[in-house]
């Protein structure tokens, strides 16, 4: 059983999209949009409804507990509003994460297919800040594929013991998805694993090495699953991670 | 000290209050807009004329909460689910800590006006974690508090201790004026929102301004 997520938007639509964006790669978490408000009419306006936010929280728990994410002001306010009318069983499973909303979400997400507990999801979003900084977006951004290759640094997991490079031969990179998928396999293996440094167990760091088409993926793994780490990492990558027609 | 001073106020006044503050807040609705649109996102009108009218519904639909602090309460639940905007929490929270501070007495008098307007802030504040000079309904509903304070324990009555309230609201709503605002939507405005009333001290004063007139009328 995974821990549930609860966005909580201004706008329905906003709160759909942001479930739709984080489903995508956390397949088995319960992702429970709480966005806008009905006006007496029945029709979804902005603003944030209390009732809604209550009921996402306890769809949204199974017992594993659940994980809120909120845009702007009033939807905090209405979040801890509902915290507050919890019975005190519920409420110690809850947690009201502190994140921009959509990186936030995705980090969560992530975090909650492999099976964490509620703190661990919510300092997964917590931690999950992205820098507005074009060529940490480089996947991102549509000039990805023309920009210059840097050199990646690669430093090493501590007594690494397998070592594996290869280029990323997908047009994307190594984007969302593929991050997502390399983070959850690592997440499995008893291994400290490392992609150009940083820890692949991790979607949003990952995600922050901005690797586009071309670019070297050095990873290195210690412990007793290194081996199947590299393996695994090398398979990803050399298949373009599926995306290769 | 008038006559007044050994007069306490009941759940027909609270009731009366809930009735005054969904006429005065329709009748500002675009007002409360229009100050809204100058700093914000334009929708303290228009949200908080929805929640007093789900108010205003449930009481004309026969609900009849039998204590100050049920009618309380049932204003804090309705204006929480309906409002939408940060006015819904905010004010949700103040007329839940109203509610809470009275208990179940049927009997409202100066020290109770003054403990609950006191509850009501506390809850604004512990919600928006907005300060005094902010920019905020806090900048109204704080001296409100004081004011009420002084005149209860210069032994004023219950209508009087409200009258110091609202007045003192009123004050407070006037000088946000100047005020740059460092909470809510309108900080993200930065200087730009100097120049403008806050609209969310404005609607505190209204609706302070309504358990003033709704007094009159039951006492």
């Amino acid at each position: 059983m995974n821990v549930g997520l609860v966005i909580v938007s201004h706008s329905s639509k906003i709160a759909e999209g942001v479930c739709d964006l984080a489903q995508q790669m956390a397949p088995d978490v319960n992702l429970v949009a709480a966005g806008g408000v009905e006006d007496e009419r029945g029709i979804s306006r902005i603003g944030t409804s209390f009732e809604k936010v209550l009921e996402a929280i306890s769809s949204a728990d199974s017992g594993a507990g659940a994980v809120i994410l909120t845009d702007l002001g009033s939807a905090v306010m209405t979040a801890e509003m509902a915290l507050e009318f919890l019975d005190s069983g519920n409420r110690s499973r809850v947690r009201l994460a502190r994140a921009a909303l959509v990186e936030g979400s995705v980090a969560a997400a992530v975090e909650a297919q492999t099976g964490a507990d509620a703190d661990a999801v919510m300092l997964a979003a917590e931690a999950a800040v992205v820098a507005l900084d074009p060529t940490v977006l480089e996947p991102f951004v549509s000039h990805a594929a023309a920009a210059p290759g840097e050199e990646p640094t690669t430093p090493t997991a501590k007594d690494a013991s397998v070592e594996g490079e290869w280029e990323l031969p997908n047009p994307m990179g190594l984007h969302a998805r593929p991050a997502a998928t390399l983070a959850r396999m690592m997440s499995e293996l008893d291994a400290e694993v490392t992609v150009n440094g940083v820890d692949a167990k991790s979607v949003m760091l990952l995600m922050s090495l901005g690797l586009g088409q071309g670019k070297l993926l050095a990873a290195s793994a210690a412990g007793p699953d290194a081996q199947q780490a590299i393996d695994q990492i090398g398979d990803q990558v050399t298949g373009g991670f599926g995306e290769l027609q | 000290m008038a006559e007044g001073s050994t007069t306490t106020l009941t759940s027909a006044w609270v009731i009366g209050w809930l009735r005054e503050s969904a006429k005065v807040v329709s009748e500002h609705r675009q007002e409360l807009i229009d100050l809204d649109r100058a700093i914000g996102d334009a929708d303290h009108g228009e949200n908080l004329d929805r929640g007093f009218s789900a108010l205003m519904k449930k009481l004309d639909d026969g609900e009849r909460p039998a204590t100050p602090a049920a009618a309380l309460k049932l204003a804090a639940m309705t204006l929480m689910s309906s409002v939408g905007g940060a006015a819904g929490p905010l004010y949700g929270t103040a007329f839940l800590r109203a509610a809470a501070s009275l208990g179940d007495t049927e009997q409202v008098g100066p020290n109770e006006i003054a403990a609950l307007l006191r509850a009501a802030r506390d809850g604004v504040v512990a919600r928006g974690k907005a300060e005094s000079g902010d920019k905020t309904m806090v900048d109204a509903w704080t001296p409100a508090v004081e004011a009420a304070d002084t005149a209860a324990g210069a032994g004023a009555s219950a209508v009087e201790v409200l009258a110091a309230a609202a007045n003192a609201a009123h004050a407070g709503a006037a000088a946000t004026e100047p005020l740059i605002a460092r909470k809510g939507r309108a900080s993200y405005l930065g200087e730009r929102s100097a120049g403008h009333l806050d609209p969310g001290a404005v609607s505190t004063r209204l609706i302070l301004q309504a358990a003033v007139d709704a007094a009159g009328d039951h006492l």
